[in-house]
């Protein structure tokens, strides 16, 4: 005879210790500890960080190595801890004209103040797997000591401006406090700080697609690398009983300022447009496709045709966020049994009735 | 795993006093969808969420939950669900509706009738009941400021029109107080009349979505309809093969490869408690 | 600030259990207007505050919800225990408090929301002097046919106004109503006439 299914609770535990015992492996194999993770996959830790929205790298390679690696799990366990946390304040904005640079560099000039300083890139290595790391190899060449760097390197941007030839960065009347997008929902029309930071937290994967897609033709921007930065900047917070700025602490941005050609308006002259990405620790491709997608969002401030998916506000905003997105498409595996009979019983219906005339038929 | 370190019910003071003004509004604007600052919660967007986060904003230590996927009290996500507030919130769970103050469910509403005073609070997907229509909500919030529903009356006589019936089976829309049309999250449309009307009070949570909407106790809810082609709900051939009942929603279990099936309550309490009454359905007899 | 002299009173005892239970009494009387719930919390409320009106408002302010004060005397008490910011525009309100209801701004005067979002409106947490039976019929979203009630220490022209306020549904404000240490909610569906 037929039994209802029982023992849910039994087998959900059951899923705890088979996972516990997959996520470690082989105990044969020495076990990852959190301070390797933080110090040898520090790119993943950038990633889970930004997404997550949580400057904490311990607790980001806590992340990733809970979740075995998988970057949008440890992002979503990032992201469910965060919330739970009390907020004491809010910083000052950062200033990245005082960033700490350790890579600098411009596409658009050759020469510029400060120069270019290339950094720990990937971008010149010639990609042939290193088979001195399979055998635990250590680099043979310890970094050349490098000169230090002027304490302040000027903006491509801000160059340019000097200039007029690009436009001014204002900030809207009143310069309205940003919205908090983890605190309040989105809503539409979205002004420019909303969207930035819903693209800050927004899912690297999808910010890559939409970028390459705008360079494919589907609302061209033509953009220039103005300037990418890496390195430290300061947190400053002003602590209501002393009235003035303490720093609080470093942390590492990426900064991407895409320039782009604009030809003006009715009440536009033609001049530069810009593009901004920014992110937490060394993510150059995540503030690089950022700031592709942020210069189309800005198509109808710009009086843009908007024909194409990365200018389209709600549906980016809408559908960036890895958490949201790998939640709702994964609930998919739930029960869906009542759904699925009430359609089981339509469509048997439908089928028992196909081929005759339909009420329009009829009546036509 | 532990639980040290976390909220009662998880969620924070100052969110769950967000969520509470949130469902205030909702219950004095009946299916209004109210947008509120959802936050990340353990538990995956797309899998209870919003119900998750309403229930943690009403729970209290005195509250009996019970927890309800697809009428069932024993799937895995409903048992999940219960452990999960059994832990943060060590509230009494129950499978009993009667006993129960507060019931989060998924797709059902359960056959035995709700009461005054109960709670129900459901999870939903997608509030939006213009969504399939028009996805951008910039839209959807205007059309419902003018109470401007044509476009989902044109969808269900195009049904008419092509299939002599309307096509839609679950998250069947509806009227609230004759003002707001609402989506009444994917239960089949043979729970709709019970949304109509009843003593207890009903919340909807929508985490990914960031919204909450309310239907007071006592309150119109109409399924929509034509005078022509009249609401109507689902029947079955036969009754429930294990309790006999002939007035609840069946599920089809599917018994071999060669046809083989059965129809059976998807309510697992209500079916569970009629043969426990003595009721046997067609199944039970064999099998004696 | 206060003076040294009159330290501040307490907020709720137990914050969290006490906001829930209070929270959970007003969820009632919201989704059952003219429904009468007293307050299980013991409260000493600042002057003029009546202590279902102090316990309310900590239940449901924070520094997110503007709030408007009709008389001075509580600021003091309400921005130490729940920091909400106060203002002088009742429009821009999330919550007001009123005491003196017969010099009370109109309805009209608070935030009635927007027509897409309706919600954006305030809650009035009205001192009145008394509940009774009699008086005025409630009907609407949360009542089973009708119910009657009456309430005593409301200007005149109160429910005129009222029924105005209701004919701009899905716009409006929502009332609670406290008489000491009772109290009852009025969403801006119900309507009320007297009889």
């Amino acid at each position: 005879m037929y039994v209802a299914v029982k023992g849910g609770e039994t087998a959900i535990l059951n899923s705890y210790a088979l996972l516990a015992d997959a996520r470690r492996g082989d105990t044969d194999v020495p076990e990852l500890s959190v301070a390797q993770i933080r110090q040898q996959m520090r790119l993943a830790v950038a990633r889970v960080m930004s997404e997550g929205s949580l400057y904490d790298e311990d607790l980001a390679a806590l992340a990733i190595k809970q979740a075995a690696g998988d970057q949008v799990e440890a992002i979503f366990l990032l992201r469910a801890y965060r919330t739970t946390l009390p907020r004491f304040g809010y910083t000052l904005p950062v200033d990245t004209a005082r960033m700490g640079i350790r890579r600098r560099i411009s596409a658009t000039f050759k020469e510029l103040p400060g120069g270019q300083v290339l950094g720990p890139t990937y971008d010149y290595t010639q990609r042939l797997l290193d088979f001195t790391l399979l055998a635990n190899g250590v680099a043979t060449e310890p970094p050349a000591q490098a000169e230090a760097l002027p304490a302040d390197m000027p903006r491509v941007t801000d160059l340019l401006a000097g200039e007029g030839l690009i436009e001014p960065e204002t900030p809207p009347d009143g310069d309205p406090a940003p919205v908090d997008l983890s605190r309040e929902p989105l809503k539409f029309p979205a002004d420019r700080a909303t969207r930035l930071q819903n693209l800050a937290r927004a899912d690297e994967g999808f910010l890559l697609a939409l970028g390459y897609s705008t360079q494919r033709g589907y609302s061209h921007t033509h953009p220039f690398a103005g300037e990418i930065r890496m390195g430290e900047v300061a947190l400053e917070i002003v602590p209501e009983e002393l009235g003035f700025a303490i720093e609080i602490g470093d942390i590492t941005l990426t900064e991407c300022q895409m320039v782009n050609q604009f030809a003006g308006s009715s009440t536009a002259p033609p001049q530069f447009t810009r593009g901004y990405g920014l992110a937490f620790g060394e993510a150059e491709r995540k503030a690089m496709a950022m700031s592709l997608v942020d210069r189309s969002l800005r198509s109808q401030e710009l009086a843009e045709a908007i024909k194409s998916p990365a200018q389209q506000a709600e549906f980016v905003l809408s559908h960036s966020d890895s958490v949201e997105a790998s939640g709702f498409v994964q609930h998919l595996k739930l029960p869906h049994y009542v759904d699925f009979q009430s359609e089981l019983e339509l469509v048997r219906r439908m089928r028992a009735t196909h081929g005759q005339p339909t009420p329009e038929e009829e009546t036509a | 795993m532990t639980t040290s370190g976390y909220n009662f019910a998880y969620l924070d003071e100052q969110t769950k006093r967000m969520l509470r003004r949130a469902l205030l509004k909702a219950v004095a604007i009946p299916g209004y969808q109210v947008p509120f600052g959802s936050r990340e919660m353990p538990l995956p967007y797309g899998w209870g969420t919003g119900g998750i986060q309403v229930t943690a904003a009403i729970l209290g230590t005195n509250d009996v939950l019970k927890v309800i996927d697809q009428g069932s009290d024993d799937t895995v996500n409903a048992v999940n669900i219960r452990r999960f507030f059994a832990r943060t919130a060590g509230v009494a769970t129950t499978n009993r509706t009667p006993e129960a103050t507060v019931i989060q469910t998924r797709h059902r509403i359960p056959e035995t009738p709700l009461a005054a005073g109960q709670i129900m609070v459901y999870q939903v997907p997608e509030p939006e009941p213009l969504h399939r229509l028009e996805p951008r909500e910039a839209v959807t919030r205007k059309l419902h400021a003018l109470a401007d529903y044509g476009f989902m009356h044109v969808k269900l006589y195009e049904d008419i029109a092509r299939y002599g019936h309307i096509a839609t089976t679950y998250d069947y829309p509806v009227l609230v107080n004759d003002r707001y049309l609402m989506a009444p999250s994917p239960i089949p449309k043979f729970d709709n009349p019970k949304l109509n009307h009843s003593p207890a009070l009903q919340l909807f949570g929508a985490g990914r979505e960031k919204r909450v909407y309310a239907v007071p106790p006592y309150t119109k809810v109409e399924s929509l309809d034509f005078e022509d082609h009249p609401f109507s709900v689902q029947q079955w051939d036969a009754p429930c093969a294990l309790c006999g009942a002939s007035d609840s929603f069946l599920d089809e279990v599917v018994l071999d490869d060669v046809g083989g099936r059965m129809f059976v309550c998807s309510d697992s309490e209500y079916c569970s408690n009629r043969q426990a009454a003595g009721h046997a359905g067609s199944a039970v007899k064999e099998a004696a | 600030m206060n003076a040294p002299h009159t330290p501040l009173l307490p907020g709720l005892p137990q914050p969290a259990p006490d906001s829930q239970r209070i929270f959970r009494q007003l969820l009632d009387a919201m989704a059952q207007p003219g429904r009468i719930h007293a307050l299980q919390v013991a409260v000493t409320a600042p002057a003029p505050l009546a202590p279902a009106a102090s316990a309310i408002a900590l239940t449901l302010c924070d520094y997110e919800t503007p709030v408007w004060l009709q008389s001075a005397g509580p600021e003091a008490w309400l921005r130490f225990h729940s920091g909400c910011p106060l203002v002088d525009d009742p429009g821009t309100a999330r919550f007001a408090l009123i005491d003196q209801p017969a010099s009370m701004p109109a309805l009209a005067a608070f935030a009635q929301g927007e027509a897409e979002y309706p919600d954006r409106s305030a809650t009035l947490i009205i001192q009145v002097s008394a509940f009774g039976e009699q008086g005025l019929v409630f009907a609407g979203p949360g009542i089973d046919g009708e119910t009657r009630l009456g309430v005593a220490g409301l200007p005149d022209q109160f429910w005129r106004d009222w029924q105005q306020s209701h004919g701009r549904f899905p716009l409006g404000v929502d009332l609670v109503l406290v008489a000491g240490t009772r109290f009852l909610c009025i969403p801006r569906t119900t309507t009320v006439r007297e009889g």
